[in-house]
Protein backbone atom coordinates (compact mmCIF):
# COMPACT_ATOMS: atom_id res chain seq x y z
CA UNK A 1 0.00 0.00 0.00
CA UNK A 2 1.29 3.56 -1.05
CA UNK A 3 0.53 5.72 1.70
CA UNK A 4 1.74 7.73 4.25
CA UNK A 5 -0.01 7.30 7.84
CA UNK A 6 -0.99 10.81 9.40
CA UNK A 7 -2.77 9.40 12.57
CA UNK A 8 -3.25 6.41 14.02
CA UNK A 9 -6.28 5.70 16.04
CA UNK A 10 -6.62 3.02 18.57
CA UNK A 11 -9.95 1.68 18.71
CA UNK A 12 -9.26 -1.52 19.66
CA UNK A 13 -11.62 -3.56 22.71
CA UNK A 14 -14.27 -0.78 21.61
CA UNK A 15 -17.46 -1.74 20.35
CA UNK A 16 -20.46 -0.77 17.81
CA UNK A 17 -20.74 2.23 17.42
CA UNK A 18 -17.77 3.97 18.79
CA UNK A 19 -15.25 3.04 16.50
CA UNK A 20 -17.49 5.04 13.91
CA UNK A 21 -17.99 7.78 16.56
CA UNK A 22 -13.95 7.72 17.23
CA UNK A 23 -13.14 7.77 13.54
CA UNK A 24 -15.46 10.39 13.17
CA UNK A 25 -14.30 12.53 15.65
CA UNK A 26 -10.23 11.70 14.48
CA UNK A 27 -10.88 12.50 11.04
CA UNK A 28 -12.64 15.69 12.02
CA UNK A 29 -9.39 17.06 13.59
CA UNK A 30 -7.15 16.03 10.24
CA UNK A 31 -6.37 17.68 7.20
CA UNK A 32 -7.94 16.87 3.49
CA UNK A 33 -6.11 14.39 1.83
CA UNK A 34 -4.30 13.09 5.06
CA UNK A 35 -4.38 9.44 5.83
CA UNK A 36 -5.60 7.63 9.03
CA UNK A 37 -5.02 4.31 10.42
CA UNK A 38 -7.95 2.60 12.57
CA UNK A 39 -7.20 -0.11 14.86
CA UNK A 40 -9.73 -2.34 16.42
CA UNK A 41 -10.60 -5.51 17.23
CA UNK A 42 -14.15 -5.29 16.53
CA UNK A 43 -15.60 -7.74 13.84
CA UNK A 44 -18.27 -5.14 13.01
CA UNK A 45 -16.43 -2.32 12.28
CA UNK A 46 -14.35 -4.30 9.82
CA UNK A 47 -17.91 -3.98 7.60
CA UNK A 48 -19.41 -0.72 9.12
CA UNK A 49 -16.09 1.41 9.14
CA UNK A 50 -15.71 1.15 4.72
CA UNK A 51 -19.19 1.54 4.94
CA UNK A 52 -19.36 4.45 7.17
CA UNK A 53 -16.48 5.85 4.39
CA UNK A 54 -18.41 5.48 1.73
CA UNK A 55 -21.21 7.46 3.54
CA UNK A 56 -19.43 10.09 4.70
CA UNK A 57 -17.76 10.99 1.49
CA UNK A 58 -13.76 9.14 2.93
CA UNK A 59 -11.80 7.36 0.83
CA UNK A 60 -10.73 3.57 2.15
CA UNK A 61 -7.14 3.01 0.96
CA UNK A 62 -7.42 -0.57 2.45
CA UNK A 63 -8.14 -3.33 5.20
CA UNK A 64 -5.28 -5.31 6.67
CA UNK A 65 -5.95 -7.92 8.89
CA UNK A 66 -2.80 -9.02 12.02
CA UNK A 67 -4.10 -11.65 14.10
CA UNK A 68 -6.66 -9.83 15.86
CA UNK A 69 -5.99 -6.67 15.07
CA UNK A 70 -8.26 -5.05 11.81
CA UNK A 71 -6.17 -2.59 10.51
CA UNK A 72 -8.19 0.38 7.93
CA UNK A 73 -7.03 2.93 6.29
CA UNK A 74 -9.17 6.08 5.38
CA UNK A 75 -8.14 9.11 3.36
CA UNK A 76 -9.99 12.43 4.26
CA UNK A 77 -12.31 13.89 1.81
CA UNK B 1 -21.12 17.89 13.44
CA UNK B 2 -20.94 20.70 10.97
CA UNK B 3 -21.70 20.47 7.38
CA UNK B 4 -24.60 18.18 7.98
CA UNK B 5 -26.42 19.51 4.57
CA UNK B 6 -27.26 16.16 2.28
CA UNK B 7 -25.89 14.48 4.62
CA UNK B 8 -29.47 13.35 6.29
CA UNK B 9 -30.94 13.53 9.00
CA UNK B 10 -32.39 11.05 11.29
CA UNK B 11 -35.27 11.75 14.07
CA UNK B 12 -36.02 9.49 16.94
CA UNK B 13 -39.01 9.34 19.39
CA UNK B 14 -37.98 8.04 22.72
CA UNK B 15 -41.30 7.37 23.98
CA UNK B 16 -39.86 4.10 26.62
CA UNK B 17 -38.18 4.89 29.90
CA UNK B 18 -36.38 1.60 29.67
CA UNK B 19 -32.42 1.12 29.62
CA UNK B 20 -32.21 -1.26 26.85
CA UNK B 21 -34.65 0.87 24.81
CA UNK B 22 -32.97 4.05 25.39
CA UNK B 23 -29.80 2.62 24.69
CA UNK B 24 -31.24 1.30 21.09
CA UNK B 25 -31.81 4.89 20.65
CA UNK B 26 -28.49 6.14 21.33
CA UNK B 27 -26.53 3.82 19.74
CA UNK B 28 -28.39 4.35 16.49
CA UNK B 29 -28.08 8.40 17.71
CA UNK B 30 -24.31 8.14 17.77
CA UNK B 31 -23.67 6.12 14.54
CA UNK B 32 -25.74 8.53 12.58
CA UNK B 33 -24.02 11.69 14.20
CA UNK B 34 -20.75 10.03 13.59
CA UNK B 35 -21.86 9.63 9.58
CA UNK B 36 -22.49 13.03 10.12
CA UNK B 37 -26.37 13.20 9.88
CA UNK B 38 -28.09 15.62 12.15
CA UNK B 39 -29.82 13.94 14.64
CA UNK B 40 -33.16 15.18 16.85
CA UNK B 41 -34.49 12.70 19.77
CA UNK B 42 -37.91 13.92 21.18
CA UNK B 43 -38.15 12.19 24.76
CA UNK B 44 -41.69 11.87 25.96
CA UNK B 45 -43.87 10.56 28.50
CA UNK B 46 -41.54 7.19 30.42
CA UNK B 47 -38.72 8.24 27.77
CA UNK B 48 -38.19 11.75 29.81
CA UNK B 49 -36.73 9.48 32.51
CA UNK B 50 -33.80 9.15 30.23
CA UNK B 51 -32.78 12.59 30.27
CA UNK B 52 -33.87 13.43 34.02
CA UNK B 53 -31.21 15.10 36.43
CA UNK B 54 -30.63 12.38 39.54
CA UNK B 55 -32.32 13.61 42.75
CA UNK B 56 -35.42 15.23 43.50
CA UNK B 57 -37.62 12.26 44.29
CA UNK B 58 -40.88 14.65 44.81
CA UNK B 59 -41.57 16.96 41.82
CA UNK B 60 -45.12 18.02 40.61
CA UNK B 61 -47.91 20.09 41.88
CA UNK B 62 -50.52 18.06 43.01
CA UNK B 63 -50.55 14.43 45.03
CA UNK B 64 -51.29 12.66 41.69
CA UNK B 65 -47.86 14.03 39.94
CA UNK B 66 -45.99 13.51 43.00
CA UNK B 67 -47.07 10.03 43.72
CA UNK B 68 -46.35 9.31 39.82
CA UNK B 69 -43.01 10.88 40.02
CA UNK B 70 -42.14 8.90 43.14
CA UNK B 71 -42.97 5.27 41.61
CA UNK B 72 -41.53 6.31 37.92
CA UNK B 73 -38.19 7.38 39.54
CA UNK B 74 -35.17 7.35 37.52
CA UNK B 75 -32.58 8.86 35.49
CA UNK B 76 -29.81 7.36 32.82
CA UNK B 77 -27.77 5.57 35.56
CA UNK B 78 -31.10 4.59 37.46
CA UNK B 79 -33.39 2.48 35.10
CA UNK B 80 -35.52 -0.73 34.30
CA UNK B 81 -35.25 -3.13 31.73
CA UNK B 82 -38.13 -4.24 29.29
CA UNK B 83 -37.30 -7.79 29.92
CA UNK B 84 -35.76 -10.36 32.89
CA UNK B 85 -35.78 -6.56 35.02
CA UNK B 86 -35.90 -9.08 37.91
CA UNK B 87 -36.33 -6.53 40.65
CA UNK B 88 -33.12 -4.38 39.52
CA UNK B 89 -30.58 -7.46 39.22
CA UNK B 90 -31.68 -7.33 35.51
CA UNK B 91 -30.02 -3.64 34.53
CA UNK B 92 -27.24 -4.78 36.61
CA UNK B 93 -26.20 -7.95 34.59
CA UNK B 94 -26.95 -6.52 31.68
CA UNK B 95 -24.63 -3.61 32.69
CA UNK B 96 -21.97 -5.27 33.76
CA UNK B 97 -22.33 -6.93 30.86
CA UNK B 98 -21.86 -4.06 28.78
CA UNK B 99 -18.89 -2.92 30.48
CA UNK B 100 -17.37 -5.87 29.56
CA UNK B 101 -17.41 -6.05 25.86
CA UNK B 102 -17.18 -2.07 26.16
CA UNK B 103 -20.26 -0.88 25.41
CA UNK B 104 -20.52 2.61 26.91
CA UNK B 105 -23.42 2.94 29.61
CA UNK B 106 -26.31 5.29 29.01
CA UNK B 107 -24.69 7.66 30.81
CA UNK B 108 -21.63 7.41 28.41
CA UNK B 109 -23.93 7.88 25.08
CA UNK B 110 -26.05 10.60 26.43
CA UNK B 111 -22.76 12.50 26.77
CA UNK B 112 -21.10 11.04 23.48
CA UNK B 113 -23.93 12.05 21.00
CA UNK B 114 -24.32 15.75 22.81
CA UNK B 115 -20.63 16.17 21.81
CA UNK B 116 -21.87 15.30 18.93
CA UNK B 117 -24.47 17.75 18.46
CA UNK B 118 -27.40 15.38 18.90
CA UNK B 119 -30.21 17.56 19.83
CA UNK B 120 -32.33 16.25 23.09
CA UNK B 121 -36.00 17.89 22.73
CA UNK B 122 -38.02 16.77 25.77
CA UNK B 123 -41.74 16.84 24.97
CA UNK B 124 -43.93 19.60 26.25
CA UNK B 125 -47.07 18.20 27.15
CA UNK B 126 -45.80 15.14 28.95
CA UNK B 127 -43.90 17.44 31.56
CA UNK B 128 -47.04 19.49 31.80
CA UNK B 129 -48.44 16.10 32.62
CA UNK B 130 -46.00 14.71 35.02
CA UNK B 131 -45.38 18.35 36.55
CA UNK B 132 -41.75 18.53 35.54
CA UNK B 133 -40.18 21.69 34.81
CA UNK B 134 -36.60 22.67 32.80
CA UNK B 135 -34.24 22.63 35.34
CA UNK B 136 -36.07 18.67 36.08
CA UNK B 137 -33.58 17.76 33.46
CA UNK B 138 -30.01 17.67 32.48
CA UNK B 139 -27.96 20.35 30.91
CA UNK B 140 -27.48 18.37 27.19
CA UNK B 141 -31.18 19.53 26.59
CA UNK B 142 -32.71 21.73 24.26
CA UNK B 143 -35.65 23.18 23.71
CA UNK B 144 -39.00 22.05 25.22
CA UNK B 145 -41.21 21.48 22.06
CA UNK B 146 -44.74 20.42 21.54
CA UNK B 147 -46.03 17.76 19.10
CA UNK B 148 -45.99 20.20 16.15
CA UNK B 149 -42.12 21.03 16.28
CA UNK B 150 -41.54 17.57 16.47
CA UNK B 151 -43.46 16.79 13.25
CA UNK B 152 -41.89 19.49 11.30
CA UNK B 153 -38.56 18.46 12.24
CA UNK B 154 -39.48 14.58 11.73
CA UNK B 155 -40.99 15.82 7.99
CA UNK B 156 -37.75 16.77 7.33
CA UNK B 157 -36.26 13.48 7.97
CA UNK B 158 -35.29 10.83 5.99
CA UNK B 159 -35.07 8.05 8.73
CA UNK B 160 -38.08 8.13 12.08
CA UNK B 161 -37.81 6.30 14.68
CA UNK B 162 -40.43 5.43 17.67
CA UNK B 163 -38.75 3.34 20.65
Amino acid sequence: MEFEIDKTLDARGLSCPMPSVKTALALEQMGVGEVLEVLTDDPVSKRDLPVWAESTGNKLLGIKEEEKTIKIYLRKA
Amino acid sequence: MSDVKNKGSVTIVLFSGEMDKAIAAFVIATAAASMSMQVNIFFTFWGLKAIRKEGGLIKGQNWMQKMLNIMNYGHAKKLAISKLNMMGMGPMMLKSMMSQKRVPSLHEFIKTAHALGVKFYPCEMSMTVMGLKKEDFIEECGEIIGAVSYLAKAKESNINLFI
